[in-house]
């Protein structure tokens, strides 16, 4: 009797343990579901490459391209914004910081991973968006900037605890090594210690471009909200995310637009599978 | 040559430190701001009453209650089947082939933008099972979006706990899940615990996997049943500060506040356990 | 007599390294085996083999067999194989309860809900292991309280209460001090009117001491098995003769 039981258990953890894999192929399998159907509508060219997007135009026209071009140019300025300044930060926890000041600041860094982006989009809204408007002297702050500055800051948490682990993996032998020979800290840091992680930190700022590209609420909240070919970075522009969150209220179930906004879903997935397993190959190299 | 590299290392060092105040003092910033322009809207009204004349004045009770009903509803699903989960992987398939998969798909399952979850939610939940817009959408999405949360906090927990209380317990002829029940599980309930908690603050902080499964933009009584729409604090923020104009700043930094103490409040205390059965530790 | 255990042609893996060579030999009912060699012989390897605790290491192979009381270990429900042989582990590891609970552990998991039998078997346990007097006032204190001796007692004890044939012993003295070391010998010793003991050890005094055969392991293989006083006296082969006189180890 015991052991039937036993016997019922196991099989009950083990359908658990491969959730996951079913969880992933499930969500998947249903954004396929209700978002392939857009294809009998336009090709899949015209769909990424389409230059304008007016789901609700009659014909509607269903090019994603201002969209991917929208999030291309908030994540590449998040990029630019986050990489070194998340590195460095993750280099000054891992090496620099005493080790009280350094709880502190991981502290700090965690915490901003915490704060829901739905607040940072309303905090960002209230100070960062003024701010651009005024320094640009621009008829309105919701920017790209805006949305890359804010997501340069949300990925932090991201890049440098990732970073950080890397850098503190690093073994320790090492940094001896290049300190017995008369390298300064920061010469053992820049010749010795980075490369040794490069592969760590490359996996932290793919994850933190995944968070980016992912991010939602902030983003609908600060960028403007403009689905047209964006021309400068100083103009609204509206991302992958930000469409969904946005015209999904007003979607017809089993519409065009529905479909169109859930194939929107299907590329996201995909640049997120991709992120992913990209990074953890990187990490586990590096094990 | 010594002292110019000295001097090399002195500039590297500002500018990492330079680097680190750019997080860290905005992340200050944002607290500070948010206490200070929230805390002064904070009254039992504000908090017990239903919101009135369209969002512009009363209080945010609805979205209080609605967002706890959610986060309740996502816990009671992503608990049993991560914990399970987290034992699978801790206990059963070490090393195997499907153990590398299965960590795969937690880290994709994890990466997985909410935004994405809520198309999700709305095609699974709403439409396929035909739930609607309710309440038990909301929270079995949410529940599948933090279940990489709880899994890989709760096999953390696990793999901390000895392999020698494992190998006395099987010595004595006790079969491997009376091991896990009676000495691997208990000693593993702090770590499980906090990875709950980090979950449910996690769940009670996003808005885009709700947008389509439960939110209700404007409804100023309680929800009824598991069926029923619900508003929720992070939605409540996002639609007064975007989509209805003219209201009173005092409300938006309220609900701002009201929703940061929740999330913070529930990171705290999964710290608190986390160092108190640390320091506890018989092992 | 019935042999307890038959070793024939034993060869252990774990991943590529080969942990035991063709060992072959047999364990005698109700004596002390002393199993000595240096460490990394394949001593503990050999020991764990005979309960099966070999399986939870990853990469384990075997080849050949293991015969306890006639029947292929393989063959025996593992449960109830471990049952029957029990263990005393390198270091005291009381499990994170309370005394009581630590002794009473095995017989709960086995199926015993009486409490008045469950207090009479730990009671018992307790007292062939010889830490009875000097716990009975405190059984509800954790096990982590007491000192190393006292953990070593009460895990030999808590091996006692689910009521083996044999016990085996992995360098159980090791962590040990001088006086608690000698309590748990004396303990062995008495134990061998009712069990089986197979005592693996770093300690060649000991083997000495309290064995009635002693097996020499090196580098995974069973050098030589005999009386004790044979193997300390008049050792057949020199590498024995080599590591008992101290040369290696």
């Amino acid at each position: 009797m015991r052991k039937f039981k036993e016997f019922i258990i196991e099989k009950l953890i083990l359908i658990c343990g491969i959730a996951s894999i079913f969880f992933v192929v499930l969500i998947f399998l249903f954004l396929l579901k209700e978002g392939l159907a857009v294809f009998n509508i336009v090709s899949p060219f015209q769909f990424l490459f389409g230059k304008s997007w007016y789901p609700i135009s009659e014909p509607p026209q269903l090019g994603i391209l201002p969209l991917i071009l929208g999030s291309l140019l908030v994540t590449l300025g998040a990029a630019i914004i986050s990489i070194p300044i998340g590195v460095g930060c993750a280099i000054y926890i891992a090496e620099v910081a005493l080790l009280k000041i350094k709880e502190i600041l991981k502290a700090g860094i965690a915490l901003l991973a915490d704060i829901p982006s739905v607040v940072l989009g309303f905090i960002g809204m209230v100070t960062l968006v003024p701010l651009v408007k005024n320094i640009f002297n621009l008829p309105t702050g919701l920017t790209a900037l805006s949305g890359s500055i804010m997501l340069a800051f949300m990925a932090m948490p991201t890049i440098v605890s990732i970073a950080e682990d890397a850098l503190y993996s690093v073994p320790k032998n090492y940094k001896e090594g290049a300190f017995a020979l008369g390298a300064t800290h920061w010469q053992t840091i820049y010749r010795v210690i980075l490369p040794a992680a490069s592969s760590g930190i490359l996996a932290a700022i793919m994850l933190g471009i995944g968070r980016v590209i992912g991010e939602t609420m902030a983003v609908m909240m600060i960028t403007g909200n403009a689905a047209v070919m964006p021309q400068s970075i100083l103009v609204p522009v509206r991302t992958l995310t930000a469409t969904i969150a946005a015209e999904m209220g007003e979607a017809v179930v089993g519409g065009e637009h529905y479909f169109a906004l859930f194939a929107i879903g299907i590329v996201l997935f995909i640049i997120s599978f991709a992120i992913n397993v990209t990074a953890d190959l990187f990490l586990h190299k590096r094990q | 040559m010594k002292k110019n590299s000295h001097r090399t290392q002195k500039i590297a060092f500002f500018f990492l430190f330079l680097a680190t105040l750019l997080i860290v003092v905005p992340v200050g910033l944002i607290v500070v701001m948010i206490i200070q322009k929230g805390l002064p809207a904070i009254n039992w009204q504000f908090l017990s009453d239903v919101p009135r004349q369209g969002m512009r004045a009363g209080g945010i009770f609805p979205a209080i209650i609605g967002t706890i009903y959610l986060v309740t509803g996502a816990i009671i699903f992503a608990l049993p089947i991560g914990l399970l989960a987290a034992i699978y992987l801790s206990e059963y398939s070490k090393d195997s082939m499907l153990n590398r998969l299965i960590k795969l798909a937690i880290v994709n399952l994890a990466g997985v933008p909410s935004v994405v979850y809520g198309l999700f939610g709305l095609a699974l939940f709403v439409i396929f099972f035909k739930f609607g817009a309710s309440i038990l959408s909301g929270s079995l999405t949410l529940g599948i979006m933090i279940l990489p949360i709880i899994i890989t906090t709760s096999r953390e927990a696990l793999e901390s706990v000895p392999q020698s209380f494992r190998e006395v317990s099987l010595s004595l002829g006790v079969s491997k899940w009376q091991t896990i029940r009676h000495i691997v599980l208990p000693n593993a309930i702090p770590g499980i615990l906090t990875g709950t908690i980090l979950g449910l603050g996690r769940a009670a902080g996003e808005t885009a996997p709700i947008l389509f499964t439960v939110a209700a933009f404007y409804l100023p009584q309680l929800p009824g049943s598991i069926f029923d729409q619900a508003m929720a604090l992070p939605y409540h923020l996002y639609v007064i500060s975007t989509q209805v104009p003219n209201v009173d700043e005092k409300i938006r930094y309220g609900t701002a506040f009201v929703l940061l103490a929740l999330v913070l409040f529930m990171n705290l205390v999964a710290i608190i356990i986390r160092y108190k059965f640390r320091k506890k530790k018989k092992w | 007599m019935v042999i307890k255990f038959g070793i024939k042609d034993l060869n252990i893996w774990f991943g590529s390294t080969q942990a035991l060579k063709h060992v072959s030999m047999e364990v005698l009912p109700n004596e002390i085996l002393s199993v000595i060699g240096p460490s990394n012989s394949g001593k503990t390897t050999f020991l764990r083999m005979l309960n099966r605790l070999n399986d939870l290491n990853p990469g384990f192979r075997m080849s050949g067999e293991v015969i306890f009381e006639k029947e292929n270990v393989k063959k025996i429900d593992v449960e109830l194989l471990r049952r029957k042989i029990g263990m005393v582990f390198a270091l005291p590891l009381p499990l994170p309860l309370s005394i009581f609970e630590n002794v009473a552990y095995g017989v709960r998991m086995h199926g015993l809900a009486n409490k008045k039998r469950i207090a009479e078997k730990v009671e018992d346990a307790l007292k062939q292991g010889y830490l009875w007097d000097e716990v009975k006032d405190r059984m509800s204190e954790s096990a982590f309280k007491l000192s190393g001796g006292q953990q070593q007692r009460l895990c030999i004890a808590r091996t006692l209460a689910v009521e083996p044939d044999v016990i085996l012993f992995d360098e159980p003295c090791s962590g040990l001090d001088p006086i608690s070391t000698a309590k748990v010998e004396d303990a062995m010793v008495k134990l061998k009117e009712k069990y089986t003991i197979v005592l693996v050890t770093n300690n060649v005094k000991q083997a000495a001491r309290v064995g009635d055969r002693t097996a020499f392991f090196l580098s995974g293989e069973l050098i030589e098995l005999d009386k004790t006083e044979k193997i300390f006296t008049v050792p057949q082969d020199k590498r024995t003769d080599g590591y008992i006189r101290g040369k290696f180890g």
